[in-house]
């Protein structure tokens, strides 16, 4: 309330809080605002910190942590073939989503972001697959994948040879993953064009018409640029979700055949948290916290340009 | 319509039935395989089956394991929204409707919950959990996922709060309401678009949530429904009938719910996005 506190900068911090009291308002502060605090403290910041120092040692997690290898377990990882080829997962992952997933979205967000009944039906089926669990997405495509029933199998059985276990094969299994993911979350990347569409001012669109601008000139010319903010954004949610794939690829492959399907996250849960290798998995942590930091301030910086919104 | 138009129509009507029906016809085959038996499901995978037998959905809905994992999973997403709802209305309004020193920098510590995601920390978040004893105790997820929406949510609790009228609060506030009596009484309950809003969306994450209960549930019984689907598959491996029934059983819940609150969703999601 500016009208209440005002600018009085001259008041001591004691004189301050006396006002705040008599004013009712630090009771309230008291009450209202550390349970978020320490909640948050506790489950989210002091972990990430705590990542960064038990990468460090090496600890199974009970005992003392006292064997201090400084950085052996980042040493480790870059040397391990299968820490090379979750990151080359991660950066196909990206890839995918930035050119398969985000043009396809931004297709059919152009193609359905009017308001109508149809359109509506549209909507809601196409962002169905964001809602499902990731789980429930990676078995009901791990049966469609499965070479005795799936897909594959009845291709199989219609040529009349042996049936083919994508999910089994090296060279094909993360190609499956990577359409499971732009399945499951195309619709949420449609969503946000959607919304970013639909706030283009319709006068804008008119005033290009008027101009004698065509259908295609009015996407490229007037659209496209107008909801710049929304693609860039949606860029970096891709990024970050890439980064953190998980649920999706334990019931499709569970980071096999012999281990070319793990993402960063599922190599963490796998070589960290399984077998406790806390100093280890902590270090995997510290990498992905890394890889987010960056995709964020690079998006930061290429948001700022144009009055960015995070 | 002119002849390109119509054209343009045409391919439209296809890219969008074609990408409607890769969506759906997983979903689809995934319900009607329920109703198959395994022979069946080998020879047909997609198409309806040639006898409805209702037998492995009703074998899994008269069992108590599946009502089981839907009960703590209820327990689990309720808890942790109305948690996160409660903690989170609460900062927000002291972020909107307080100017105190430190407020930004409090903020600022808050945001930095947007930028990472739970996997980042999970060894440690795991020995926070068993070292508070809270291994296998549904509080053990609960607490973890209301730190990790806290963020998301006074995001854009704040945000909405700062958008009531001010004349209100001075209103009350001369009638003698104290500011956490306005929050109860005004603040609250004028905002339960945003609430609602931010809910759903807490409780989709929390519904869906793998991780998170993975590493802290051990004993079955207090498997939420994703770790149960994991187990069930375990369990009967090639039976891809009785999987694929217990698949549609939990998830039917979840599309229903998602089209009552889709309005929702979709609110929290481009709210997220353009105010973030």
């Amino acid at each position: 309330m500016t009208t209440m506190t005002g600018s009085r900068p001259m008041l001591s911090p004691a004189a301050r809080i006396a006002r705040m009291h008599k004013q009712g308002k630090l009771m309230a502060l008291l009450l209202f605002l550390p349970p978020a605090l320490v909640l948050f403290t506790l489950f989210v910041i002091w972990p990430i910190f705590n990542a960064a120092n038990l990468s460090f040692f090496k600890w199974s997690g009970y005992g003392a942590i006292d064997n201090f290898i400084g950085t052996q377990n980042y040493q480790r990882l870059a040397r391990h073939s299968v820490f090379h080829q979750s990151l080359w997962n991660s950066l196909k992952l990206i890839l995918a989503s930035l050119f398969i997933q985000i043009p396809l979205a931004l297709t059919l967000a152009l193609l359905i972001y009017k308001k109508t009944s149809a359109n509506t039906a549209f909507r809601l089926i196409f962002f169905a697959p964001y809602i499902l669990a990731e789980i429930a997405s990676g078995v009901i495509w791990s049966f469609i994948f499965d070479g005795d029933f799936g897909v594959s199998g009845q291709i199989a059985a219609a040529l009349g040879i042996d049936p083919f276990y994508i999910l089994a094969d090296r060279q094909f299994a993360f190609l499956a993953i990577i359409t499971v993911v732009v399945w499951k979350y195309f619709g949420y990347h449609m969503m946000i064009f959607i919304a970013a569409l639909q706030a283009v001012p319709e006068d804008l669109l008119e005033a290009a018409e008027i101009d004698g601008a065509g259908r295609w000139q009015k996407v490229f010319y007037v659209k496209l640029p107008l909801i710049m903010h929304a693609i860039k954004l949606s860029a970096f949610f891709a990024i970050v979700g890439a980064l953190q794939v998980f649920d999706i690829i334990i019931p499709l492959t569970n980071g096999g055949p012999s281990n070319s399907t793990h993402s960063i996250v599922s190599y963490l849960y796998t070589y960290g948290l399984a077998q406790l290798n806390v100093g280890y998995g902590a270090a995997v942590g510290v990498i992905l916290f890394i890889l987010c930091m960056v995709t964020a301030f690079s998006y930061r910086r290429l948001a700022m340009g144009k009055g960015g919104a995070l | 319509m002119n002849r390109p138009g119509f054209f343009l129509a045409l391919v439209r009507a296809a890219v969008l039935s074609i990408v409607a029906a890769l969506v759906i016809v997983p979903l689809i085959a995934t319900f009607l395989g329920g109703f198959k038996s395994v022979g069946e499901l080998r020879a047909s995978p997609f198409g309806l089956p040639p006898v409805w037998r209702v037998e492995t959905y009703t074998e899994i809905l008269g069992g108590s394991v599946f009502w089981g994992y839907i009960q703590n999973s209820l327990i689990i997403s309720f808890s942790a929204v109305f948690l996160t709802l409660m903690l989170a209305s609460m900062a927000a309004y002291i972020f909107a409707q307080i100017r105190f020193f430190g407020s930004k920098y409090i903020q600022a510590y808050l945001l930095l919950g947007l930028m990472f995601p739970f996997a980042t920390a999970i060894v440690p978040l795991f020995l926070q959990i068993r070292d508070f004893g809270l291994l296998d105790n549904p509080l053990g997820v609960i607490l973890p996922q209301t730190a990790f929406s806290m963020a998301f949510a006074i995001v854009l609790l704040r945000s909405f709060f700062q958008q009531l009228p001010k004349e209100l609060f001075e209103a009350a506030y001369v009638d003698g309401c104290g500011y956490i009596g306005f929050f109860f009484r005004f603040t609250l309950p004028l905002s339960t678009p945003i609430l609602a809003t931010v809910g759903t969306f807490v409780f989709v994450q929390s519904w869906n949530n793998y991780l998170l209960p993975l590493v802290v549930i051990n004993d079955s019984a207090g498997y939420t429904w994703p770790l149960g689907i994991m187990r069930y598959r375990g369990e009967f491996m090639v039976e891809w009938n009785r999987i694929l029934a217990f698949v549609s059983l939990t998830i039917l819940p979840a599309l229903i719910f998602f089209t009552f609150t889709q309005k929702y969703i979709v609110a929290g999601l481009t709210r997220g996005s353009v105010k973030g």
